[in-house]
Parts: C-alpha cells; sequence; structure tokens
C-alpha cells in the first residue's frame, strides 16, 4: 500500500479537525491554508508517482479487491487530485479576505477541508459504492458552506441544491443495487470484467442510464441543471469558487469513468444520448448566460455550457474527443474558480454584483481587468489561451466524425460565450460606476491575499495556454489509459485475474 | 420541566444508560453493539437529563461543548486508521496485542478497531446532543 494515495486524503480531514477544534480562534484559518497547502504537495507527489510508475492502486484495512475498499490513481485521477488541491490552495488564501469572524467560528475551515476530502475521495475511489459516500461526505459539506451564516436567500438556494442532489443519490444508490445484483461487485475493475458476462444487455442499459440521470443531476447538464443557477450565486464567493470550480466536474469524472470503463457495452445507444444531452447542455447554459445580469448568474450558467463541451468529448468516445474532454476538465476548473474569485474582489470594490448597477473596474483597477479579461479570454476560446486548444481539440474531433451540426453548435456556442464575457466586460468594467464610485484595489482589505491566488490562476491558464504540447501529450497518455483499461484492472485485481 | 419524579428518575437513568452505552460499545467487536449504538445510547442518557434538569445543567454535566467531543472523537478515529502506518500497512488495517495470550486462548485482544469504536462512539455523541440541545434551547 502506498502512502502517495492516502496522503491526499488524510490531510485535509486532519486539518479539517484541526480546523474546527480551533474555530474559535485565528489560528483555525492558517490551519486551513497549510492543511490545503500540504494537500497540494501531496498530490504533486502523487502525480509525478503515477507518471512514473504507471497507474498505483492500494487497499484499505488490507481487505483485498474487490472485497474491499480501493483506492486507485491512474492518471485521470491523478490529475484531477491535483487540480482540486490547486484550486483548494487558491482559494484557502483567497478566503483570508473574504470569510467573516462569524463564518469562521461556525466552522467554514472545517467545512471546506470536507469538501477537499470530499472530492478528492471521489476522483480516488476504486469502488462505485465508496463513490456514493464521498458524494455524501461532498454534499454535506457544501450544503453547510452554502448556508453558513446565511440568510434567506442562502437557504431557498440550499434547499433547492440539496433535495434535487439527493434525488440523484437516491438514483445512485438505486442503480447501485441493481448492478450488484446484476454483477455481485461494485468495484470498478472488476466491474469492467462483470458486466461483459451479464446476459441481459438490455437491463444493463436500463441501469447505465440511471447512472447517466443520477451523475447527470451532478454534473448539471440539461435538462438536470435547475439547482445550479439557483444555488451557486448566493454563497460567500470563496464557496462559489470551489463548487463551481469542482462540484459539477466530479459528476463529469464519474461519467467518464464510467462510461468509458463499464457500460461500453451499447455506445450506440448511451453515447447518442450524451450526444444530444451535450449539444442541449452547451445552448441552454449560455442562452441562460445571456439572459442574466448577475456577475455570478452570468458564470453559473457558463459552467453549464461548458459541461456541454466536455460531456462532448465523452459522448464522442474517439481518443482525440476524449483528450479534448480531459484536456477541458483541466482547464475549465482553473478558468472557472478564477472568475468566481474575481467577481468577489469585483463585489468588494463596487458594492454589487448586477453588472448593470456596478462599472468603472477598468479604469481604476487595470490590473484586475487584466486579471479578468485572461480567464474570461480563454473561457470564451480565444487563442492563445488555455480555452482555445480544449475547444479546438472537441471541434477537430467531431469534424473528423462529420458531425457538421455538432460542430456548429460547439463553435456557435463559443462565440455566444464571447457575448456574455463582452458583456461583463462592457458593463462592470468600461463602462463608469453609475453612482460614480471609483473602485481602486488598494481599498481592498486584504489585497494581496485576494489578488495573489486570482494571479496564480491566471498564470497556470497562461502556461497551458502557450505551451499546450505537454498538456496534450499528458491528456493522450490519460486516454489511453481510459480507452484501454488493462493496467488499471491489472493493478486493483492482481496479475492472477 | 420541574417534576420532582422525572428529575429523580432521570438521574437514576443517566448512570444506567452511561454504563450500558460503554457496555455496547465494548461487546461490539463480536456481537451486537458497538461505538454508534453505545454513542446513540450515551446521548439518550444526556437527553434524558436535558429534558428533566434543563439543556444548561446538561451542559454543565458533559462539561465540554458536544461539538468539540464530536471533533476530538473524529481525531481518535482517524488516528485509529493512521496508525497502522507504523507497522508499514495500509490505512485502516486493524492491529491487534493479545494481553496474557497462551496457546488456548487469546487472552485479552486489544485493537486499534476498538480505537476506532472510540472514536465513532464521541462523534455519534457529540453530533447528536449538538442537534438537540440547540433543538431545545430554540424551543
Amino acid at each position: 500500500m502506498s502512502w502517495y494515495l492516502t496522503l491526499p486524503l488524510v490531510i485535509p480531514f486532519a486539518a479539517s479537525i484541526i480546523a474546527f477544534l480551533l474555530r474559535d480562534n485565528a489560528m483555525g484559518r492558517w490551519v486551513s491554508i497549510m492543511g490545503s497547502g500540504l494537500g497540494l504537495a501531496a498530490s504533486i507527489v502523487l502525480m509525478v508517482v503515477v507518471l512514473e510508475q504507471g497507474v498505483i492502486a492500494g487497499q484499505m484495512g488490507n481487505w483485498p479487491a474487490p472485497f474491499g475498499i480501493t483506492l486507485v490513481a491512474d492518471l485521470l485521477s491523478a490529475v484531477m487530485v491535483l487540480i482540486t488541491a490547486i484550486t483548494g490552495f487558491a482559494v484557502a488564501i483567497y478566503a483570508l479576505g473574504d470569510i467573516t469572524e462569524r463564518q469562521e467560528r461556525l466552522g467554514y475551515h472545517a467545512l471546506f477541508q470536507i469538501l477537499l476530502a470530499g472530492v478528492t475521495g471521489a476522483f480516488l475511489t476504486g469502488d462505485l459504492f465508496n463513490l456514493y459516500v464521498w458524494f455524501e461526505v461532498m454534499l454535506i459539506a457544501s450544503f453547510g458552506l452554502l448556508i453558513l451564516n446565511g440568510g434567506k436567500e442562502q437557504i431557498d438556494g440550499g434547499v433547492k441544491y440539496v433535495a434535487l442532489n439527493l434525488i440523484s443519490t437516491i438514483l445512485f444508490l438505486t442503480g447501485i443495487g441493481l448492478l450488484y445484483g446484476m454483477t455481485g461487485t461494485l468495484n470498478f475493475a472488476d466491474l469492467a470484467l462483470k458486466v461483459n458476462e451479464v446476459e441481459n444487455q438490455g437491463l444493463l442499459t436500463v441501469v447505465a442510464m440511471m447512472f447517466m440521470v443520477a451523475f447527470g443531476v451532478k454534473a448539471a447538464v440539461f435538462p438536470l441543471f435547475f439547482w445550479l443557477p439557483a444555488a451557486y450565486h448566493t454563497p460567500s464567493f470563496s464557496v462559489s469558487a470551489v463548487f463551481a470550480g469542482l462540484l459539477t466536474k466530479v459528476g463529469v469524472y464519474a461519467l467518464i469513468r464510467m462510461f468509458t470503463m463499464v457500460f461500453d457495452h451499447d455506445i450506440g445507444f448511451t453515447h447518442t444520448v450524451l450526444l444530444w444531452v451535450a449539444c442541449f447542455t452547451m445552448v441552454i447554459g449560455v442562452l441562460g448566460a445571456a439572459a442574466q445580469s448577475d456577475f455570478r448568474k452570468i458564470l453559473s450558467f457558463h459552467i453549464i455550457s461548458q459541461i456541454g463541451y466536455m460531456v462532448l468529448g465523452l459522448a464522442l468516445m474517439t481518443p482525440l474527443a476524449l483528450v479534448g474532454a480531459v484536456f477541458y476538465l483541466v482547464h475549465h476548473i482553473i478558468v472557472k474558480a478564477n472568475l468566481f474569485l474575481i467577481a468577489g474582489i469585483a463585489k468588494r470594490l463596487t458594492g454589487g454584483t448586477d453588472v448593470y448597477k456596478i462599472g468603472g473596474l477598468y479604469k481604476s483597477a487595470p490590473l484586475l481587468a487584466i486579471l479578468f479579461l485572461i480567464p474570461a479570454f480563454s473561457l470564451a476560446g480565444f487563442p492563445p489561451l488555455s480555452g482555445f486548444w480544449a475547444k479546438y481539440i472537441i471541434v477537430k474531433a467531431t469534424l473528423d466524425l462529420e458531425l457538421w451540426f455538432v460542430a456548429f453548435i460547439a463553435l456557435a456556442v463559443g462565440l455566444m460565450t464571447i457575448y456574455s464575457m463582452t458583456k461583463i466586460w462592457a458593463e462592470a468594467f468600461w463602462k463608469p460606476h453609475p453612482e460614480g464610485i471609483e473602485p481602486a484595489l488598494k481599498t481592498l482589505p486584504h489585497k494581496a491575499a485576494q489578488i495573489i491566488p486570482v494571479a496564480g490562476l491566471a498564470v497556470l491558464t497562461i502556461i497551458i495556454g502557450l505551451s499546450p504540447e505537454p498538456f496534450v501529450i499528458f491528456a493522450e497518455r490519460t486516454t489511453a489509459q481510459l480507452l484501454d483499461p488493462t493496467a488499471y484492472i491489472t493493478t486493483v485485481l492482481g496479475e492472477t485475474k | 420541566m420541574n417534576s420532582i419524579i422525572l428529575v429523580a428518575g432521570a438521574r437514576l437513568q443517566v448512570v444506567l444508560l452511561l454504563v450500558f452505552s460503554a457496555y455496547m460499545m465494548l461487546r461490539g467487536h463480536n456481537a451486537p453493539g458497538g461505538g454508534f449504538i453505545g454513542g446513540l445510547i450515551a446521548a439518550t442518557g444526556f437527553v434524558v437529563y436535558a429534558i428533566a434538569c434543563g439543556t444548561s445543567d446538561a451542559r454543565k454535566a458533559l462539561r465540554f461543548d458536544p461539538a468539540n467531543i464530536a471533533g476530538v472523537g473524529l481525531g481518535i478515529a482517524l488516528l485509529a486508521g493512521v496508525i497502522a502506518v507504523f507497522w508499514g500497512d495500509a490505512l485502516f488495517t486493524g492491529q491487534w496485542l493479545f494481553i496474557g495470550a497462551t496457546e488456548d486462548s487469546k487472552g485479552i485482544p486489544l485493537s486499534t478497531v476498538l480505537v476506532f469504536d472510540i472514536g465513532v462512539y464521541l462523534v455519534v455523541l457529540g453530533a447528536i446532543l449538538s442537534i438537540t440541545f440547540a433543538l431545545e434551547e430554540a424551543v
């Protein structure tokens, strides 16, 4: 058992417990930052180990697979864990200037660390039921964060969020039960082998659809996305940045994992459904964003449309398309979390999040304007930023399959994204503030704590954009592992099987 | 509530419930019981006390903030899992110590599993009491 696998999980749990016991004390926030920093170090180590040794697996409590709980890290898991840790670290620093003392006393840092642990666990687990448990950990922690010291609006968003997510949970559990009844196992690697022996392949497709709906709610795809724009604009900005960056992506990750490794028996049906879902998700999300005027609501709807691109990559199921999906996942988490963090700074400077009621940021806070431009243009797919390459690969994959209409949608949605970003730019940044406020950065109480994470994430976006080659090669290796899970299966189950 | 009968009865019950909860937790490894049930029973004891004498008295009797008890419990449970590293085993691998073991009997078996159970006991006790005390005080 390698401790590389468990450290990214143990560290946030330990940090959470210490931060909780120190919640009445200013030390709590430093514990949170230190925990996230250590977690980042641990996930870098994990990434390096996986790059060098290939897939690594460990059995919790030494119970052999498929009976015990397996933790596995292949390249996809490792990169998701790493990106989670990066986002977590950035947001933990940002929280210094964003979270009030009252929220700290109610246990913000503990919940935040538990959320990171839940997300990391979902990426690392090699067991379907354990995945459900991590989903619950995430759900409880995120519900706590949503309503922490909140008013009516927060409770309202939180209830919608929890209600819809519970429906997804019930479906997920039902699916798990049925799948276990058919195959007698819940270990991913074992499932990948056993599903081929199931006699009633039609029933397997039914179960696959249940999982698609369950993960679809988590990923906020069409038509199951309602909870997302209802909830994401209500909590503190640190919280919504983590949510926007990570939570829906766990759903996408679960979809990718299940629909490449386990449910690949009827691609003609399941992946066609995914293709339509992806197209509708892209279009609805971007149209929804066009109708909004709240900074965070615009961004929330853009999460939905971007999820469409990732699902599209999965739906096409060609190596190139999956490369695009993986690339998109990584790029999107960084960019989206960053945009929410910037929205937080903008709110602090101008006093609002409705873009029509604020303004003047370009003139009085040019640094923030530049920092906004980078992720915004990246999101819209401007070369040479990371989003351009992500979109380019996906569109190229659709063109290779001669799906002209889908390619057209993907490109048109990109254009519409620019429209929304321009709206934010023109209203919040270019036009003077309607009340004559000149929102300068130096009025920010915790300037460094808020600017540094934003700048760091922007630099990452630029790095991915300017030298995409290593990242694409990495995504290709990831995809190779996904399409041929032999290494994954033998590592988990041992060579004998 | 100021009923003398209830207060007098509650004092007896609390003691019984706490002893019983410890018994339930300890027998949990091989028979029905365990940290979760033990914690629930212990929580029942304090809830009965809170109903009879009020939550402020119950908080005093508990001595610690229930939320902190839950936090410490979680820490103990985590430690019980992490401690396996000193034997080079996987996370949460049970480590056993048999005191006075002979060829015929295993003596007194002690294990990290029990430590984990104690952690669960405290988490359940702390969490249930945080919730019920908060509800009682809100009413």
